[in-house]
């Protein structure tokens, strides 16, 4: 706890925030990719101690958010299967589907479990082993390893009643696919410091020479978010676009090789629907060929289920920074917590939410 | 021929060797009354109980003082697991309802005890149950005049549910009624929030931490009268159970249509449980609590009640933690640590562990 309350000190952050103030001359709209930050910058309420030139624009790094409908649809259509003891993590039980979502299958009489870790999902294979267990794999490439973990465990115990919902993203191709995306507002990113603790930062030095954008790799705390927000506007100001690690403390270079080792012997790069974005060529990670027989998909043959989106819900130009939350018609109409239209509505890091609960009395 | 004496007949089968509850636990015949008598009776023991008639008759006249009221509050419950770090299923239920009729200003009297018992709970179990039920109502100076029993089939239930009901007494002068809530009414917190719900969470979950986190399950009566006694225009009293400070009070601003602000700094939290709702991505104001409470007291009385409040061991770690606003009616809003400001929403249902 004391790491805690030393990232969270109200002075420093007052004196970063008096540094970012001293920096800009400007207007300048940054991305935070993660939904972590997204939560930290509006649960702390960061956002209230910059200058008015600088604008946080939330990004598409809410795995729950970005999941297409489809993929909840088929995790919806397994689940409700009676053979079927379905794992999750807890928030996307709320994730409505077109009917519905895992709540209801549970409350319907399927079997829907809340799990904190791939693991726990091979565990309850293994204690029944009468049953198909299925986990619903999503997340960035922080989550990944454990779900590679996962099925490799799976087949050293020659458990064939597990299997996997496969629907991990990765952040460098959003990054690449948001700057090229046409009226795009953003400056600079705040890259996901989980993420990079796992695949190093060295994917990001040609990313950021290339799209000519800041990347900054940055924490989670109010402190080491202002302290990559900071980084952010000087490099703007300069005129720099370059690579910077603000999260010395969790990311290197190289990061987690074992991870990433996992990684590439498990998954195989394949081109990913985003919620509200639309397919990114390459930016997913799907079960390679020699795990293929762990692939729920297939073994339920729920791969043809395509679904359309509501045509109220503006949440892809959210995710891109083209509207604010609060300039969808839907929002706080149509649309809340309790009656979600999209994603970024849904999980406490998306982008909606964290407007309408923590952002109410700011207008 | 003479009539066949049947007075030395008895049954063979053994009726108190069932280790488990069977159905037949619950059919009000004599595996019942032996349930009663060997494991209620025994562990509650109160002559009104042991009258086993089919309602406990009190004589209320003597406990009500002139211009007393009676409060009445009843409050079920549902815990998996039934026995958890620093009570079971049993302490809750009596500190439930005594806690429900505190929050009046009320001095519990008796509690009525109902049981929904699972085919196949251990009776041991259930006497562990009693027994704890037993031991919280002698903490708490109520007794349990009343029970009743059912069971359910195997996996129709979660071993033991209990619903109590509770009496109490209302002294004559308490009023506390949200309609006096005004701006500038201070907001108190008796002790740190959040240690019950994360302590069935990392029992429920499997979750070690360095620490044991321990469920603060205690009756806040004799809190609750030495603050009306420091101050008898207490404005309103909440335990913040099920949905934590933030239901409570989001409930109270709701109530009485004014803002309520508090200060995230001031918000006492177990460094144990903050670090495990850090792990969890979870709020401590959204947790439950079972031995604490908020009120909103008016400014004068503020330093008075805090002080009464710090002199037992309920109130112990009590503070201030924000005050009542005009601004913003009806929302709950807090200061950060970092010095921003943010609204605490009503919690929606169940708080969900974030992805990452």
């Amino acid at each position: 706890m004391k790491h805690l309350a030393e990232y969270r000190d109200a002075d420093t952050a007052g004196r970063l925030a008096a540094d970012i103030r001293l920096l800009v001359t400007r207007p300048w709209a940054i991305m935070e990719v993660c939904g972590g930050q997204t939560h930290s910058i509006i649960r702390n309420g960061i956002d209230q101690l910059l200058p008015a030139e600088v604008e946080m624009i939330h990004g598409p790094g809410c795995p729950v958010c970005v999941t297409p409908l489809e993929v909840i649809d088929r995790a919806l259509e397994i689940a409700g299967r009676p053979d079927v003891l379905f794992c999750s993590f807890g928030d996307m039980l709320r994730v409505p589907g077109s009917r519905g979502d895992l709540f209801r299958v549970k409350a319907a009489g399927g079997d829907v479990r809340v799990v904190y870790s791939p693991l726990d999902a091979v565990r309850l294979a293994r204690e029944h082993r009468d049953r198909e267990v299925v986990f619903l794999a999503i997340g960035f490439e922080t989550t990944a390893p454990a779900s590679a973990l996962a099925v490799k465990l799976a087949r050293a115990e020659g458990l064939r009643n597990f299997s996997m919902l496969v629907s991990h993203v990765l952040v460098p191709p959003a990054i690449a696919a948001i700057m090229r995306s046409p009226g795009t507002r953003v400056d600079a990113f705040l890259a996901a410091g989980h993420v990079c603790s796992v695949m190093g930062t060295r994917q990001y030095a040609p990313l950021a020479a290339r799209l000519r954008v800041p990347i900054v790799v940055t924490g989670f705390e109010p402190l080491d978010l202002l302290v990559g927000i900071r980084a952010a506007v000087a490099q703007l100001e300069a005129g720099r676009h370059e690579l910077e690690n603000a999260f010395p403390r969790a990311v290197t270079e190289r990061g987690n090789e074992p991870a990433q080792a996992v990684i590439a012997e498990v998954f195989a790069p394949v081109d990913r629907a985003w919620r509200g974005i639309g397919t990114i060529p390459g930016s997913g990670w799907r079960l390679s060929d020699a795990y293929r027989e762990f692939d729920a998909e297939a073994r339920f043959g729920v791969a043809d289920i395509a679904t359309a989106e509501s045509a109220l819900c503006r949440s892809g130009e959210v995710l891109k920074g083209a509207i604010k939350p609060r300039q969808c018609p839907a929002f706080g109409r149509e649309c809340t917590p309790r009656t979600p239209l999209g994603a970024t509505m849904v999980s406490s890091e998306g982008a909606c939410a964290a407007h309408y609960h923590y952002g109410r009395i700011h207008g | 021929m003479a009539d066949p004496d049947f007075t030395g007949l008895s049954c063979p089968a053994p009726l108190r060797d069932h280790p488990q509850v069977v159905l037949g636990h619950g059919g009000g015949g004599a595996l019942t009354h032996e349930l009663v008598t060997h494991v209620f009776r025994r562990a509650f023991s109160d002559p009104l109980l042991d009258s086993l008639g089919d309602a406990a008759v009190l004589d209320v006249a003597a406990q009500l003082p002139p211009g007393g009221q009676l409060a009445v509050s009843t409050d079920s419950h549902v815990v998996r697991p039934l026995f958890f770090p620093g009570g079971s299923i049993g302490d809750l239920a009596v500190n439930g309802t005594v806690n429900d009729l505190a929050m009046s200003g009320a001095r519990p009297l008796v509690l009525t005890a109902g049981f929904i018992l699972e085919e196949g709970l251990p009776v041991g179990d259930l006497v562990r149950v009693a027994e704890a039920m037993a031991a919280a109502a002698r903490a708490a100076g109520v007794r349990i005049v009343a029970g009743d029993t059912k069971v359910v089939e195997r996996g129709r239930g979660d071993g033991v549910y209990v619903t109590t009901a509770g009496i109490g007494v209302v002294p004559p002068g308490v009023a506390i009624d949200p309609a006096g809530i005004r701006p500038g009414d201070v907001v108190l917190a008796s002790g740190t929030l959040g240690d019950h719900g994360m302590a069935i969470m990392s029992v429920r979950e499997g979750l070690a931490f360095e620490s044991t986190i321990i469920s603060d399950s205690v009756p806040l009566h004799g809190l609750v009268a030495a603050m009306l006694a420091a101050c008898p225009t207490i404005r309103m009293l909440r335990d913040p159970t099920r949905g934590g400070a933030a239901a409570a009070l989001n409930e109270i601003a709701t109530l009485a249509g004014v803002g309520i602000e508090i200060d995230e700094r001031s918000i006492p939290v177990r460094p144990p449980v903050a670090a495990a709702c850090e792990i969890l991505g979870l709020d401590p104001l959204l947790v439950a609590n079972e031995g604490k409470l908020l009120a909103i007291v008016p400014a004068e009385g503020a330093a008075a009640v805090l002080a009464a409040m710090r002199r037992l061991a309920q109130g112990r770690d009590a503070v201030a933690i924000g005050r009542v606003v005009a601004a913003h009616p009806r929302l709950v809003v807090m200061r950060t640590a970092i010095g921003a400001t943010r609204v605490v929403p009503m919690p929606i249902g169940e708080q969900l562990p974030r992805i990452c």
